[in-house]
């Protein structure tokens, strides 16, 4: 096992008061560290050194709870594809190197500490509309609806995104689109998600823009960050969607009966 | 103390139908007026949050990390048992009943497991509703997989994401509700401690993650789903902030700790690799369904790489010893297995503590591409950590701590000997016994969630007064002040350790002492060494920072803090319970062989932890064990 | 009423509203540059090919339809411009503190310039159109000088307007200039609004960005060839 010296460029910054980049030497990393592991031991240095640890996100260290995020050399997760920041090894890095340790940037996620940001405007956007509305006890038997394996699988490569985003964060603009596109699109392609489908793209979509996300511009910087990679075919179905209910709404389609009367 | 485990009276398969028509009920009207809180947003958490909202219920739900769907569930790979009978394979709600009690190597609850199987249906049901992308056949039908510990395949699994998409499932549940209003979600806000007002639970304290506020919140009743404690071994497969702290000052407030020692150990995780490592990392026990477990025969091979090794010279050490189970033996026969295999000498990789998990064969008969198809992702995780391919070499693995069968005793309605406190999930002690059978961890923490929470919670609902008891009430000011004291003690030790040293020399002494193996002498001395380990963290742990910002160092410092007065429990229940059984091996009591040797006559009982004030000095009350369903028999795999 | 109007705002409020507006304005500019090259290659036809076109447009439903399809680009530049630029700011925005290393993994260069490479063909078309549609600063418009005799009717002489333009070298190397900034523009945009227009998928995605390429490509070389021809090579001065 090989040991690798490093020069640390890490962004420090107190909730919403200016922040800046502080150098840290971090000499005498295992190679068969985690990012993370390594950012254990120059924060147990710091520490003992008497001096504020860098505070970072974290939880499973499996690349499955969307937790850590960071943007290493300006890349969100770093420069190992489909990998999250925990799941990145230290061997991915050369002795000497100088690494850029920077927060997922975007107006929507505000920084709360050093590389800790606030996503919960995520959860804003699924609590918009990122669920089928059944109640517990009133499903029908599983195997009542049969879903073609090709739709499941389909729906399974959306269903994988795991939050964390990375997307955002990667994104020149800032933009959501391929989070709110695998969610929504895991939903609207299966037939439990389809009665609630349009008002459910209407509304996913429009709390992502209350949010302060950026638009997409179709570069796919974010397909290339994703942990996942989650296509950003899904963005397409998710265009799609939004201007078939947009037309629907337009018309007023799917209103006539009740507004009959009137 | 008296444990009442409320069984209901009545055949097996009818307790559980007979106990709902003999439920409680609020109506609809009345529900609105009470409040319920709701720690923990896992599989438990957010199914119980989410279902006691649609009923009408004011529900606070809270969690640690940034959003619910982050919980420690989220992990889940494998998949998730339920008794549907769609392979045709003579599977039926008893003989998961069955299987899940001797899994647990009958130190489980009949009633309990009897009802878990029965829900597992409706499990399964909830879930494809939700848009819960299980695997599927061509035909549009549900698939599933064979698991470890059964011979039926009744496992339905979402890639390696089972646990993921379940968890989004009871997320996405969980937001509608949210969204209607139902729920108030309290998210990076950890939970210090518990509220007893005038012998009811009717609260918690926690603190604000991000702004460290310290508050009260008061309910008519509490539900902890904090999940399990298995991080007092520091490593382990749970995530970095699983905890004891919600169950143990439950406990210090009065709650019952029931079978703290039974923890288990999964055979198939990644060997750690140096002492900087902070976590290890599972593999999923589905790769034993096409990897065959072996070591060198011989100790002098144990340095060749796999391939010089001929197949005369290995050693498939399950297939030998459990012929008809072989590699998929229950989890805690095959990691002490593994154990043996290595203390015998014969360890593989850097330190000789790991076995190789072997897929060649597979390869060779199926091709690498069904294979990849199979495990690909598990594959890449596998390379990303150890930088080496299982396509080319076999894996190598190693047991390591991952669930905890113990946690707080609750009877039939999941109610804590603690009035108004219920226990769901990982964090109850109720269905698993002495060791868990692959895939029913999941099925557990959403039956308790979704199918048993929502009707039992209104059997003491009733019998209080809603909103009687406000944050207003003496007992949240002294438990407030307590809190806040703890803290302050903390960040005023200013010692020259930091939290994770002391950590990792808990972790390392319970894992040695009260892992997989345990003794009598190694109890002794582990329970000598956590006293100690404890007074020189309280004297020279250094937190940095202050207790008025984000501060993560101050949080894992309160939740060691805990851990170490816990290990000590944990160590004193495997020293007290003088029998090998499940996930509890202690060497004393093994056949010749190397089985675990139960002793049904003396411990066929629950051990259930009273605090007495003193630390060292719990009150065990034991909780009778009677079967009628199943007979007690030798746990055999072979 | 309100209600449908009340819907429409919203639609463009939002961001893939505006992204919708955009591809669609953007496929009919794209429709308009290819007909528009295919006209003026007439040039090479000869100078009666070209004067009978012009001619053409202009007569079409007793010179209303010209009215028509000015309008209607207009439109749609006009839509463009005003989606994009808000788009833009907005995109801006969302980035609210840039990072202290910046890096790119995938992004063409082309999809990085779009606003400037769209504004340099605003100011280019608005140059154009003062240059030959409205003619000022010039003498394209004297009759005496730029008639030619069609089937013995007197029509405006394009072709020699276009020879004459191309030949004031500045003319030409800013419409070279312009039409390789579209040209990257549309190495971009072509493919990227089947994307937005919710059309691509993974099998078709690679065709769209071929036929993207390709196109842009066609337009650069069917564009310049006229001012290099006739500037640089002489063509019919
Ligand atoms: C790697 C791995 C793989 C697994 N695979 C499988 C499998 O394939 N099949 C299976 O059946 N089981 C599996 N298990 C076990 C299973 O995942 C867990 O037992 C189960 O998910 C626990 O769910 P839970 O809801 O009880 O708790 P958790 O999911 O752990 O949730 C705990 C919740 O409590 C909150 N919390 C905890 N402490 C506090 C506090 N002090 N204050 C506030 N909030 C708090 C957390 O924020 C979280 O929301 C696996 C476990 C691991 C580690
Ligand atoms: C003949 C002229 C033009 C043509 C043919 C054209 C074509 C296109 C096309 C096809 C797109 C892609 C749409 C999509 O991604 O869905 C596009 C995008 C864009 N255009 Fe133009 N365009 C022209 C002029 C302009 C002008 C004058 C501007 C100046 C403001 C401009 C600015 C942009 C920008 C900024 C984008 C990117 C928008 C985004 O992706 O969000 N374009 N254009
Ligand atoms: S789409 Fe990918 S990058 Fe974005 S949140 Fe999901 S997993 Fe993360
Ligand atoms: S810490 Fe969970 S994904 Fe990285």
């Amino acid at each position: 096992m090989a040991l690798l010296n490093l020069h640390l460029k890490v962004w420090r910054q107190t909730g919403t008061q200016p922040g800046h980049f502080q150098d840290i030497e971090a000499p005498e990393i295992p190679d068969h560290a985690s990012f993370l592991e390594m950012m254990d031991i120059v924060n147990e240095r710091l520490i003992r050194a008497g001096q504020d640890p860098v505070a970072f996100d974290h939880d499973c260290r499996e690349g499955i709870c969307g937790m850590c995020s960071m943007t290493i050399n300006g890349m969100a997760h770093g420069p190992e594809r489909g990998t999250t920041t925990c799941q990145l090894h230290m061997r991915k890095f050369r002795t000497g190197d100088t690494i850029w340790v920077e927060p997922f940037r975007a107006r929507a996620f505000p920084v709360v500490k050093d590389l800790m940001v606030d996503r919960s405007a995520f959860d804003r956007i699924m609590k918009a509309g990122g669920y089928v509305s059944v109640r517990t006890g009133a499903a029908p038997e599983a195997n009542e609806i049969p879903v073609g394996k090709e739709i499941a699988d389909a729906a399974m490569d959306a269903a994988a995104c795991i939050g964390c985003g990375a997307c955002v964060a990667s994104c020149k603009n800032a933009s959501a689109m391929l989070y709110v596109s695998a969610k929504a699109g895991q939903l609207n392609t299966l037939p439990q998600g389809h009665a609630e489908k349009d008002r459910r793209t209407l509304a996913m979509v429009r709390q992502m823009d209350a949010e302060g996300f950026g638009n997409c511009t179709n570069q796919y910087e974010c397909e290339a960050a994703c942990p996942k990679e989650i296509s950003v075919r899904w963005i397409a179905k998710l265009n799609r969607d939004y201007a078939v209910a947009s037309v629907k709404e337009l018309v007023g389609a799917g209103r006539q009966q009740s507004q009959a009367g009137e | 103390m008296k444990l009442d485990s409320k069984i209901p009276s009545g055949p097996m398969a009818e307790k559980w139908s007979r106990h709902k028509q003999d439920s409680k009920l609020i109506n609809p009207k009345n529900k609105r007026k009470y409040s319920i809180i709701v720690v923990g947003s896992g599989l438990a958490g957010a199914a119980a949050a989410a279902s006691l909202s649609e009923l009408g219920y004011k529900v606070k739900c809270f969690c640690f990390q940034d959003s619910p769907r982050r919980a420690h569930s989220i992990a889940a790979q494998g998949g998730i048992n339920a008794a549907k009978n769609y392979q045709n394979d003579g599977d039926s709600v008893h003989r998961l009943f069955y299987d899940t009690v001797k899994g647990g190597d009958f130190r489980a609850r009949e009633a309990n497991v009897h009802r878990l199987a029965e829900v597992s249906v409706n499990i399964i049901d909830q879930c494809v509703a939700q848009g819960v992308p299980f695997a599927r056949e061509y035909g549009g039908g549900l698939a599933n997989r064979s698991f470890g510990g059964a011979q039926v395949s009744r496992t339905f699994y979402a890639r390696g994401q089972t646990g993921q998409q379940l968890l989004l499932g009871a997320y996405s549940a969980l937001s509608k509700e949210i969204a209607r209003g139902g729920v108030e979600m309290h998210t990076r806000t950890e939970m210090l401690d518990l509220v007893v007002a005038d012998g009811e639970t009717k609260g918690i304290i926690t603190r604000n993650l991000v702004t460290g506020k310290v508050e009260a919140h008061a309910a008519d009743t509490v539900l902890l789903c904090t999940g399990g404690y298995g991080n007092v071994f520091f490593l382990s497969t749970n995530a970095m902030g699983c905890n004891v702290t919600a169950t143990w000052r439950a406990h210090r407030r009065g709650a019952t700790f029931a079978n703290p020692c039974y923890t288990q150990i999964h055979p198939t995780c990644i060997p750690v690799s140096g002492d900087y490592q902070s976590k290890l990392t599972l593999m999923s026990e589905s790769l034993r369904n096409d990897g065959r477990v072996w070591v060198p025969k011989k100790a002098e091979d144990c340095g060749k790489p796999a391939s010089q090794i001929p197949e005369a010279d290995r050693d498939y050490f399950l297939e030998r010893k459990y012929p008809s189970f072989g590699n998929l033996a229950p989890r805690d026969i095959s990691s002490r297995a593994a154990k043996e295999a290595c203390d015998d000498g014969r360890g593989v990789g850097p330190g000789g503590r790991g076995v190789y998990l072997d897929f060649s064969e597979a390869i060779n008969e199926f091709g690498e591409n069904v294979i990849k198809e199979r495990y690909g992702n598990l594959f890449d995780m596998y390379e990303r950590i150890t930088g080496e391919s299982a396509y080319k070499q076999p894996m190598r693995i190693y047991p390591a701590v991952h669930y905890t069968m113990g946690g707080l005793w609750v009877d039939y309605n999941l109610m804590s000997n603690l009035s108004g406190l219920h226990v769901l999930g990982e964090a109850n002690f109720s269905d698993h016994g002495a060791n868990r059978l692959g895939a029913s961890a999941l099925m557990q923490g959403l039956a308790d969630g979704y199918f048993v929470i929502p009707t039992t919670v209104a059997n003491y609902l009733v019998t209080q007064k809603p909103g009687a008891v406000t944050t207003a009430h003496p007992a949240f000011k002294e438990a407030l002040e307590a809190a806040n004291g703890r803290i302050n003690q903390l960040l005023n030790v200013k010692g020259k350790r930091t939290v994770d040293s002391f950590h990792r020399e808990l972790g390392l002494l319970v894992w040695d002492k009260c892992g997989m193996g345990r003794n009598r002498a190694g109890l002794e001395e582990a329970l000598r060494r956590i006293p100690e380990i404890r007074a020189e963290f309280w004297e020279n742990v250094l937190v940095p920072g202050s207790g008025s910002v984000a501060n993560p160092e101050l949080e894992k410092a309160g939740r060691v803090a805990d851990f170490m007065e816990f290990a000590e429990l944990l160590c004193r229940d495997a020293l007290d319970r003088e029998e090998s059984c499940g996930g509890h091996f202690r060497e004393e009591h093994q056949f010749p062989d190397g089985e675990a040797k139960r002793d049904d006559e003396n411990f066929c009982y629950v051990s259930a932890y009273e605090y007495s004030g003193d630390l060292s000095k719990p009150i065990l009350h034991k909780e009778p064990l009677t079967f009628e369903e199943v007979h007690l028999t030798l746990r055999s795999y072979k | 009423m309100s209600s449908l109007q009340d819907s429409l705002s919203r639609f463009y409020a939002s961001s893939i509203g505006k992204k919708l507006l955009v591809a669609l304005s953007g496929l009919a500019l794209i429709g308009f540059v290819l007909g528009h090259m295919i006209g003026n290659l007439l040039i090479f036809a000869g100078p009666d090919a070209i004067n009978e076109y012009g001619h053409m447009l202009h007569t079409m439903g007793h010179g209303g339809l010209i009215w028509v399809a000015r309008l209607g680009l207009l439109a749609a530049v006009v839509v463009h411009i005003v989606a994009t630029i808000h788009l833009t700011r907005q995109n801006k925005a969302a980035r609210k503190d840039a990072y202290g290393k910046e890096a790119t993994r995938v992004a063409s260069s082309a999809s990085r310039i779009m606003i400037f490479s769209g504004l340099t063909i605003l100011a280019f078309v608005i140059y154009h159109l003062l240059h030959f549609t409205v003619r000022v600063g010039n003498e394209y418009n004297n009759p005496a000088l730029y008639t030619a005799m069609l089937d013995g009717q007197p029509v405006h002489n394009v072709y020699k307007m276009v020879i004459d333009g191309f030949s004031w070298a500045p003319a030409s190397v800013f419409y070279i200039i312009a039409v390789a900034l579209l040209c990257n523009h549309l190495s971009h945009g072509f493919a990227s609004l089947f994307q937005t227009l919710g059309l691509a998928t993974n099998k078709t995605w690679p065709l769209f960005q071929k036929a993207g390429h390709a196109f842009a490509l066609l337009i650069l070389i069917g564009n310049c060839s006229i001012p290099i021809a006739i500037w640089l090579f002489g063509y019919g001065r």
